[in-house]
C-alpha cells in the first residue's frame, strides 16, 4: 500500500514586519514552520505545536495567534508581526528593555512569545491590572521564572509607555 | 528607576562588601534573548541537511519479534532507516563521565533504540532520515514491527512483589553491603543508611508518627523540546549541535555509545530552553550521528511534545514511608524512612539522594533509611531539580507538621529546636559544615507573611503551611579560559551552558577578582574543543564551580599582568600591589586597561586559565510559607500568598537568585497540585500533551516573595552556595500543611489534585 | 592513624565496628590497609585499583571524589559515600 505524500506547493504572498514576503509552502505546513524553516525567522519557538504554550506567538492582522495552529497558506494577504519586528532601528521596545531590567527571563525560550503577547495586550489595554496581565498571559507557559518577574516587567513597561505617550 | 517592589529582601550574616558581586547588571546575553536573535538548538539549519524522526513503541512492555524497514526505505525522499543494530555492541562496558557514571552501557544503548524488547510506551524503536520532517513522519508509518505484548508493571509496589514479571531478565539486585542477589528481580539496587540506634531512639519517644506517601511521575517541563543536529564528516570527525545541560557529557556519551574516539567528537552547545535535570543525557544526538554517518548529510532532529513527555527522563513516582519519634517537649529521638522510586525502564533512579535528604533539616540522634531502585515499565527516570529531595522531604515535612499539631508546638519553634547545624551528624556523610537552616527559619518567622495573620473570609477554607527543604548541591569540574584584550576588556570562555543568567554570574566573579567592571567581561559559552572539561549545568553548580574557576582564572591573569609589569617597570613582582583594579609599585601605577595596553606593546597577552573540581559544595536550605484557599466543592487549591526564604551563601547575581527561587516555587506548586503522568492499565501514557499535562500558568500563582539569606559557604572564596535546586523542595509540603490547616485533612499523595483533595474531604466528612 | 567511617551495611566485615583506625598517607594506602585488616571490605570499596563506580571519598569534610592519591593528615577522617548528581 502506498501512502500518498503531498508535494504540491502553494505560492503565498504576505507581509511580515512591514515587508512584503513571498514563499512556497506545502499546504500542510504551519505558519510557524514556514517562519522558522523557510524564512529564517527563528525567534518564534515551538514548545508544543498544538496551541498550549504560546512560544510561537505572532500577531496576524492585529490578532495574537499561536503560529503553530495557523496554516501557512492562511497567511496569504495577511499582515504578520513577529518578535523580529518588535525592536525598531532606534532601539528596543519598552517591553524588551523592561524584561532586561526586571530579569524577566531565564532560559529565554519563552521570552519572544511573552513579549509578542504582552505587546498585543498593551496595545489593547495600556493600563492593565496585575490580574489582567496574568489573565492575558495565561496562554504563555514559562517553566523557569515562576512568572513573577515577567508580570512585573509588563506592568513596568506599561507604566513607561503611558508616561511616554 | 523604581526598584522597591521588584527586589526581594536580603539578610546578610557576614560583613563582606563587594563592588560587583551582589549588584544587578543586565545580563550579557539578554539583548539577543529579548529580540529573538539568540540561537537555540533547533534554530540552526545546515546546507544539505536532512531531517530525522523516531518510531516509538505503542506498547509498555513487549518483545520485538521483527522489524521490517523495507517499505519505509522505498518511500520517495527517505534516505536512511536505522534500528538498534546500527549501534556497536556495548558488551559489559560501563558508562563514562557525566551524571551517572558506572552504569552498564548496554542499558543506555538500549534506551536509545530498543534491543529485542521495549520497556515503556514511547520507547524508541527505529529512526528515519528524510528530505523533510513530514516525509520522515510518513516513513515511520511504513515501518512494520511485530510485537509480542507482555504484561506491564507500572508501580514500584507491584514491581517489588516476588511474582512480578521481571522486566530485565538478567538484573540482579546490588545490595547495600556490596553483594549481589542470586535471583533476578526488578529491584536494581538497595540502600541502607544508619546513624545511632534507631530502636533505642524510638523507645525513648513519647509520640511516634508513621505515615506512607505515594507519588506520580512528573516531568521537568522545559519549554524547548529536545533537539540535535549532527554532521559526521568523511574523515571521522563528528560535529554535534545540541541543546543540552552539558556539551562535555554529550561528547562522553557519544564516545561511549558509538565507540568513537573522543577527540573526533566536537560538540557545540546552543542556547538551551530549560533543562532542570532532564537535559543531562543524550536521546537524539546518537541517532542523528548514526543517520549522518549513513547518509553523509547533516541530520537535524527534534522531538515533538508528546515524544518529550513519553520518552525522555521524567522524575520518578514511587513510595515513601516516614516514621518519626519525638518526646512530649518536641525533641526528635529517632527517624525511620523507606523509599522506593521507579527507575523507569532501566536501573538508576534518584532514590539514593532522596534517602540522604529525608531528615536533612534536623539533627538526628538516631536514624535509619532504606532505599530501593525499582525498574518498571515507564520511561527511564532522571533528575529534576534537587533530585529525590522533593519526594523525601514532602513526606518528612508533612510528618513534622503532624507532630507539631499533635503536641501543639509551633512549627517554627519545633524546627528551630531540632535544626541541623554546623558539626551535626549527617546520614552517611561527614558532619555538616557551616549551614544556614536556622538563619532561614528565623527569617521565615520574621517575614511579612508569617507576621501577618491569615485573612479569613466567610465560607472559605483557608490555611497556612510552612516547610523546610535541603539539597546538597554538587561540585564536579569546571573550566574557564580568559583572554585579556589590549583595551583591558576580557573575553571569558567557559563551558557551562547558560540556562538562567550564569554567563553574568560567572563574569561578575571574574570582574570582582580582577577589579574591572562586569561590562568589560564578555562571557562566551564555548564548545568542547575550545575550553577545558566542564560538567553539566546542574546540581546548582555553575555559579559555585564555574564561578570558582573564573575567580582562579582572574588570579592567574593577575599574576601574569604583575609579571609583565615587573619586567616593564623593572621592579620585583612581589613589590607590585593590586587593589581596585589598579596595579602599583614604586610610584608607578596602571589600571587593568592601561596594563593591557602596556603589555601589548611588549608582545605580552595574558591568558588566565583554570580547571577546578571543588570539594566543599556547602549544602543549601530553604524555608517556604504558603497560604492557600481550598474550594470544598471542587477540591481545587488556590495559592493566596507565598514566601520563599533561602540560604544562597552569597548571592552573586541577586535578581537571578530570586528568579531561581520563584521558578522553583512555581514548579513545586505544579508538582504539589496538578502535575502527574496518567497511565491506563496497559501502561499507555494518556496525557502526553501540554493541554493534559498541565503546568502552572501566570494565572495559577501569585507573586512569590523572596528572602535571600546569606550564610557564606566556607568552601568558596566568595561564599557561594548553589541556588538552583533547593527551591523546588519545600513547596509540596508547605502546600500540604496549608491544606491541612485549612481543612483538617492530611494529603498523602502528590499531586494533591482537585479530585484527590475532594475525595479526601469527603472521606473525612 | 586515619579514622575511617564504615557504612552500616559493610560493618559485617569490621565485626560491627562503625569506625576503624588505619595507617596510611593517602586514601589509596588506607584502602589497602582496610583490605589487609578486614579482608573483603576493600573489595566492596575498590575495583581494579579504582574506587567502585559511583563512590566518592570524603576526607575531612572535603569531597575528593575518586582521587585515591589524595594525601591524608594523621588525624584525617574518611567517609565513602555514593556520588550524587543534580538536576
Ligand atoms: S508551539 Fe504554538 S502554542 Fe506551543
Ligand atoms: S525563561 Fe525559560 S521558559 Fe521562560
Amino acid at each position: 500500500m502506498a501512502t500518498e505524500i503531498q508535494s504540491g506547493k502553494v505560492h503565498v504572498q504576505t507581509t511580515i514586519n512591514g515587508e512584503s514576503v513571498d514563499f512556497l509552502a506545502e499546504p500542510r505546513e504551519s505558519l510557524l514552520e514556514v517562519l522558522r524553516d523557510n524564512l529564517g525567522l527563528t525567534g518564534a519557538k515551538e514548545g508544543c505545536n498544538n496551541g498550549n504554550c504560546g512560544a510561537c506567538n505572532v500577531v496576524m492582522d492585529g490578532v495574537l495567534v499561536n503560529s503553530c495552529c495557523v496554516l501557512s497558506v492562511e497567511a496569504a494577504g495577511a499582515s504578520i508581526e513577529t518578535i523580529e519586528g518588535v525592536a525598531s532601528p532606534e532601539g528596543l521596545h519598552p517591553l524588551q528593555q523592561s524584561f532586561l531590567e526586571n530579569a524577566a527571563l531565564q532560559c529565554g525560550v519563552c521570552t519572544p512569545g511573552f513579549i509578542v503577547a504582552a505587546k498585543a495586550l498593551l496595545e489593547e489595554n495600556p493600563d492593565p491590572t496585575e490580574y489582567e496581565v496574568r489573565w492575558w498571559l495565561a496562554g504563555n507557559l514559562c517553566r523557569c521564572t515562576g512568572y513573577d518577574k515577567i508580570v512585573r516587567a509588563v506592568l513596568d513597561a506599561a507604566e513607561r509607555m503611558r508616561a511616554e505617550a | 528607576m523604581a526598584v522597591d517592589t521588584r527586589v526581594g529582601q536580603t539578610i546578610k550574616h557576614h560583613d563582606e562588601e563587594y563592588k560587583v558581586i551582589g549588584t544587578r547588571p543586565i545580563r550579557h546575553d539578554g539583548l539577543e534573548k529579548v529580540t529573538g536573535e539568540a540561537r537555540y538548538g533547533s534554530d540552526i539549519n545546515l546546507p544539505g541537511q536532512l531531517h530525522g524522526k523516531v518510531l516509538r513503541s505503542p506498547h509498555a512492555h513487549a518483545r520485538i519479534v521483527s522489524i521490517d524497514t523495507s517499505r519505509a526505505e522505498a518511500l520517495d525522499g527517505v534516505r536512511a532507516v536505522i534500528t538498534s543494530a546500527a549501534f556497536p555492541d556495548p558488551g559489559d562496558k560501563l558508562t563514562g563521565g557525566g551524571e551517572a557514571p558506572g552504569l552498564p552501557l548496554k542499558f543506555k544503548s538500549a534506551n536509545m533504540l530498543a534491543r529485542g524488547k521495549v520497556h515503556y510506551h514511547g520507547h524508541a524503536i527505529a529512526a528515519v532520515a528524510a528530505a523533510n520532517p513530514h516525509v520522515a513522519a510518513e516513513a515511520l508509518k511504513l515501518i512494520d514491527v511485530e510485537y509480542e505484548v507482555l504484561d506491564p508493571v507500572l508501580e514500584v509496589w507491584d514491581a517489588m512483589k516476588s511474582d512480578a514479571p521481571v522486566i530485565i531478565e538478567d538484573l540482579y539486585t546490588a545490595r547495600a553491603d556490596g553483594t549481589t542477589a542470586e535471583e533476578p528481580s526488578n529491584v536494581a539496587a538497595e540502600m541502607l543508611y544508619e546513624v545511632g540506634d534507631v530502636d533505642a531512639g524510638f523507645a525513648e519517644a513519647d509520640l511516634v508518627v508513621d505515615r506512607e506517601f505515594t507519588f506520580g511521575v512528573v516531568h521537568q517541563g522545559y519549554i524547548e523540546t529536545h533537539n540535535a543536529t549532527a554532521h559526521w564528516l568523511k574523515d571521522g570527525h563528528l560535529h554535534v549541535w545540541c541543546s543540552s545541560q552539558g556539551a562535555f557529557t554529550i561528547r562522553q556519551e557519544l564516545a561511549d555509545l558509538l565507540d568513537h574516539p573522543i577527540t573526533k567528537i566536537h560538540v557545540v552547545p546552543m542556547e538551551i530552553g530549560g533543562g532542570f535535570g532532564g537535559k543531562t543525557t543524550a536521546y537524539l544526538e546518537p541517532l542523528a550521528a548514526l543517520l549522518s554517518r549513513q547518509t553523509g548529510h547533516p541530520i537535524k532532529m527534534a522531538m515533538d511534545r508528546a515524544d518529550v513527555l513519553k520518552a525522555t527522563g521524567p522524575t520518578p513516582g514511587g513510595y515513601v514511608r516516614v516514621k518519626l519519634g519525638v518526646t512530649n517537649d518536641g525533641m526528635i529521638t529517632a527517624g525511620y524512612a523507606n523509599l522506593a522510586f521507579d527507575a523507569g525502564g532501566y536501573p538508576g533512579s534518584v532514590v539514593g539522594a532522596g534517602c540522604r535528604c529525608v531528615f536533612a533539616p534536623y539533627n538526628m540522634p538516631n536514624a535509619k533509611v532504606e532505599g530501593f531502585d525499582v525498574v518498571v515499565n515507564k520511561p527511564k527516570t532522571h533528575a529534576y531539580r534537587a533530585p529525590g529531595a522533593t519526594h523525601a522531604e514532602f513526606a518528612s515535612e508533612t510528618v513534622v507538621d503532624e507532630i507539631c499539631r499533635t503536641l501543639d508546638i509551633d512549627p517554627v519553634e519545633f524546627r528551630l529546636k531540632n535544626s541541623a547545624k554546623e558539626g551535626d551528624w549527617q546520614l552517611a556523610m561527614p558532619p555538616y559544615p557551616r549551614i544556614g537552616h536556622i538563619e532561614c527559619m528565623e527569617a521565615a518567622r520574621d517575614s511579612a507573611q508569617w507576621q501577618t495573620p491569615l485573612e479569613t473570609a466567610p465560607g472559605k477554607k483557608r490555611g497556612r503551611g510552612i516547610a523546610s527543604g535541603f539539597w546538597f548541591n554538587i561540585g564536579f569540574t569546571s573550566s574557564v579560559t580568559a583572554k585579556l584584550n589590549s583595551d583591558g576588556s576580557v573575553t571569558l570562555l567557559e563551558g557551562s551552558t547558560d540556562i538562567g543568567g550564569t554567563r553574568t554570574s560567572i563574569a561578575m566573579q571574574f570582574a570582582e577578582t580582577l577589579g574591572i567592571s562586569v561590562e568589560d567581561v564578555d562571557p562566551i559559552v564555548a564548545d568542547t574543543d575550545s575550553v577545558g572539561q566542564t560538567d553539566v549545568t546542574g546540581g546548582s553548580r555553575v555559579t559555585f564551580a564555574t564561578g570558582l574557576a573564573a575567580h582562579n582564572a582572574a588570579n592567574d591573569m593577575k599574576d601574569q599582568i604583575v609579571e609583565g609589569l615587573a619586567d616593564l617597570w623593572d621592579v620585583a613582582a612581589d613589590s607590585i600591589s593590586h587593589a581596585d583594579g589598579t596595579f602599583s609599585a614604586n610610584g608607578k601605577s596602571a589600571t587593568v586597561g592601561e596594563a593591557a595596553g602596556l603589555l601589548e606593546e611588549e608582545g605580552v597577552f595574558p591568558i588566565g586559565k583554570n580547571t577546578v573540581t571543588p570539594t566543599r559544595e556547602g549544602g543549601a536550605f530553604a524555608v517556604h510559607i504558603a497560604d492557600v484557599e481550598v474550594d470544598e466543592e471542587t477540591g481545587k487549591v488556590e495559592v493566596l500568598r507565598y514566601t520563599a526564604v533561602q540560604d544562597a551563601g552569597v548571592a552573586i547575581y541577586p535578581p537571578y537568585v530570586e528568579g531561581q527561587m520563584q521558578g522553583g516555587v512555581v514548579q513545586g506548586v505544579g508538582w504539589a497540585l496538578n502535575e502527574e503522568y496518567v497511565y491506563d492499565d496497559d501502561g499507555h501514557l494518556l496525557n502526553a500533551s501540554l493541554l493534559d499535562y498541565r503546568m502552572p500558568t501566570a494565572l495559577d500563582v501569585p507573586n512569590i516573595e523572596t528572602i535571600i539569606v546569606e550564610v557564606p559557604n566556607p568552601g568558596h572564596p566568595y561564599g557561594v552556595r548553589g541556588v538552583g535546586e533547593v527551591p523546588i523542595v519545600p513547596p509540596p509540603a508547605a502546600m500540604a500543611n496549608a491544606i491541612h490547616d485549612a481543612t483538617g485533612v492530611r494529603m498523602s499523595h502528590l499531586p494533591m489534585s482537585p479530585a484527590r483533595v475532594q475525595a479526601a474531604l469527603a472521606a473525612e466528612a | 592513624m586515619a579514622t575511617v567511617h564504615i557504612p552500616t551495611p559493610m560493618r559485617e566485615a569490621t565485626n560491627g565496628a562503625a569506625r576503624v583506625e588505619i595507617e596510611g598517607a593517602t586514601v589509596r594506602e588506607v584502602v589497602a590497609g582496610l583490605e589487609a585488616s578486614y579482608p573483603g571490605l576493600g573489595g566492596r570499596l575498590v575495583e581494579d585499583g579504582q574506587l567502585r563506580p559511583g563512590l566518592s571519598a570524603f576526607v575531612d569534610g572535603a569531597n575528593v571524589g575518586r582521587r585515591l592519591r589524595t594525601r591524608l593528615q594523621p588525624e584525617s577522617e574518611l567517609f565513602f559515600v555514593e556520588a550524587l548528581g543534580g538536576g
